[in-house]
């Protein structure tokens, strides 16, 4: 370092704002989590692997929305396109093997992120918005009227999986395809953390936050906004295709307007841009309502609205985000 | 020496008002150049339509030799014409070490990667440091840009055009909003220009400009009425009366 700099300033070395460390215990909580489910809701583990499924949902409206900012009503078209796409390679073509299930529900769930990317993108704001509830309506409309493919509103059923890796058989506990389920959210979930900081991951963020400065450093919003919208569509598919394996039928509503509001509910009670938030409101919200709403489906709905009123006005960063921030504040002291 | 930047007869109108009309400039590799002109004269439409943020109605504009009219406003500044705003625009939530990072992964055309992070990258984070420090920006380095000070936004502003090494750098305004404390900071960040780089510079601190141009070009409502020398300018019959007109005005009507 040169005179002209006091020591205090070159001694500093920058540090990224994370650490492997962190990043390790993040991992091991979401596995310590999952063990602690199974060992308290042994009979139960087949809701449990339905909420992973939704988690996938969330986080995949979470690339869009929560980094690049693009609000979307209709991302079920990308989970349901993922299910389909796993139950029809069952169904029809006899592809049972879970892991090729998983991998044609991924390229499901990415063909539909290219076209919703494609058909969103050509709008701004609350255009995008319509533009979303627009593509899941008609991709709901297909899967209806298609019904030699997809078994209309009836469901498509007939989907028997093969054990996982030849060896496990998936049982009537939903054993199998909760240890599926943990295995693939863990994978996705490193991914996701490595790409939210990556170069991409930045000129995402940098979208949210000024579109017009990131065109004029060079670099192109919508082919890079159409990019996310297909990695979106493979989390969003993997999760649609575990919910084919785990529950062997496929129905019109994981094609839904409703499952599309209920996961961007579920994404901002948790919190917005960060993964852990996404993980966290999909939890609270679906095992309140598996709770709540056995006793009283009239206070579930009651009790609900309430939270997310209070919520967005007392703590607009979400369960995760607020946490995190009152975390941050304690520690500066 | 040869224009690596030209304009010919640029023009347009929003409505009925022409706003920008048949403006012609070249400039050639280390030219400084400052553009003025009383507000609303149409200095921000001329960059606007230039880097083509606004299509102009017609007109030529050329880079290097090569006909950039009709590009994407992001091709232009792959090719190196760049830009910076009269109002900041920077991520608020990033830091400024993060900015020069991401525009110099743009620049390497690496910001499509999906793994890895520039933390990791020793010449991603040499170049930005460098940068940071030719315009002192060490300090704020690791804070967020919404919490640091504005002129503090501005010299980030020149750090995050430079990293992407541009042929032709056109600066809005790049002191307003400063207090008049922090202006000389600015002032030595355009000093400290690369000397091949072509500088067109709106300003309005009429000592910031005649330290910086050895060009000036005035434009009134869209039209060049002045271009030459910065000691010529003041001198000038159609200048004085471009600015001072209104008051001219005022007074014959007291
Ligand atoms: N998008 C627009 N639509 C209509 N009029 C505009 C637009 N942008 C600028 N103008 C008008 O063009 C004139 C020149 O504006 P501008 O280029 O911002 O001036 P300057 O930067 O020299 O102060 C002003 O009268 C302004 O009102
Ligand atoms: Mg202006």
């Amino acid at each position: 370092m040169d005179a002209n700099h006091p020591a205090s300033l070159a001694e500093q070395v920058a540090r990224p704002p994370f650490s492997a460390s962190a990043d390790w215990i993040g991992l091991a909580a979401i596995l310590a989590a999952a063990i602690i489910g199974y060992l308290l809701f042994p009979n139960n583990l087949a809701l449990l692997t339905r909420v992973i499924g939704i988690v996938m949902l969330v986080l995949s409206i979470d690339l869009v929305t929560g980094f690049c900012g693009v609000a979307t009503l209709g991302h079920a078209a990308l989970f349901g396109a993922g299910a389909y796409a796993a139950g029809i390679a069952a169904a029809h073509f006899g592809i049972t093997d879970p892991i090729a299930m998983i991998a044609a529900g991924a390229a499901g769930g990415a063909v539909a992120g290219l076209i919703s990317g494609l058909v969103v993108l050509l709008g701004h704001g609350l255009g995008q918005l319509v533009l979303s509830i627009a593509i899941v309506n008609l991709f709901h409309e297909a899967a209806n009227k298609a019904a030699s493919w997809t078994g209309g509103s009836d469901g498509l059923t007939d989907i028997a999986p093969s054990p996982l890796f030849g060896v496990f058989a998936f049982d009537l506990w939903g054993r199998t395809a909760y240890g599926l389920g943990i295995a693939l959210l863990v994978i996705v979930f490193f991914l996701l953390q490595r790409l939210s900081r990556s170069p991409f991951g930045m000129l995402c963020r940098g979208i949210r936050q000024d579109p017009i400065r990131v065109a004029a450093m060079g670099a192109s919003v919508r082919k890079t906004l159409l990019k996310m919208y297909i990695i979106s569509g493979v989390v969003a598919g993997v999760g649609g295709g575990l919910n084919a394996i785990s529950t062997q039928v496929v129905g019109l509503d994981s094609l839904s307007f409703t499952l599309s509001a209920q996961a961007l509910v579920m994404l901002v009670l948790g919190g917005t841009g960060s993964l852990y938030g996404a993980i966290i409101g999909t939890f609270v919200v679906m095992l309140f309502e598996d709770f709540v709403s056995a006793a009283n489906p009239f206070h579930w709905l009651t009790i609900m609205g309430a939270l997310l009123v209070g919520v967005v006005l007392f703590a607009p960063r979400g369960i995760f985000g607020t946490a995190a921030q009152l975390f941050d504040q304690w520690r500066r002291r | 020496m040869s224009a690596v930047f030209e304009v010919e007869r640029l023009s347009k109108a929003f409505g009925g008002l022409a706003v920008t009309q048949a403006v012609s400039l070249a400039m050639a590799p280390g030219d400084r150049v400052a553009l003025i002109g009383p507000n609303g004269a149409g200095k921000t439409t001329f960059v606007n339509l230039v880097t083509g943020h606004l299509k102009p109605d017609s007109g030529v504009v050329r880079l290097a030799g090569d006909q950039i009219n009709g590009m994407k406003a992001m091709q232009r500044v792959q090719r190196g014409l760049v830009r910076s705003f009269q109002v900041t625009r920077l991520f608020p939530e990033m830091t400024p070490r993060e900015h020069l990072a991401l525009a110099v992964l743009q620049r390497q055309g690496r910001t499509g990667r999906l793994y890895g992070t520039f933390w990791s990258m020793p010449e991603v984070l040499e170049e930005s440091e460098a940068l940071l420090r030719t315009l002192g920006l060490e300090a704020a380095a690791d804070r967020k840009v919404a919490e640091i000070a504005y002129g503090q936004q501005r010299l980030l502003e020149i750090a995050f055009a430079l990293a992407l090494r541009p042929k032709v750098l056109l600066l809005d305004e790049p002191a307003a909003g400063v207090p008049q404390s922090e202006t000389p900071r600015i002032e030595a960040a355009l000093a400290g220009l690369p000397a091949d780089l072509a500088v067109l510079m709106i300003e309005h601190d009429m000592d910031l400009v005649f330290r910086f141009a050895k060009r000036v070009i005035v434009l009134a409502a869209g039209t060049i009425i002045f271009d030459g020398a910065p000691g010529d300018v003041t001198k000038d019959a159609r200048v004085r009366e471009a600015y001072l007109g209104s008051y001219a005005d005022d007074r014959s009507v007291a």
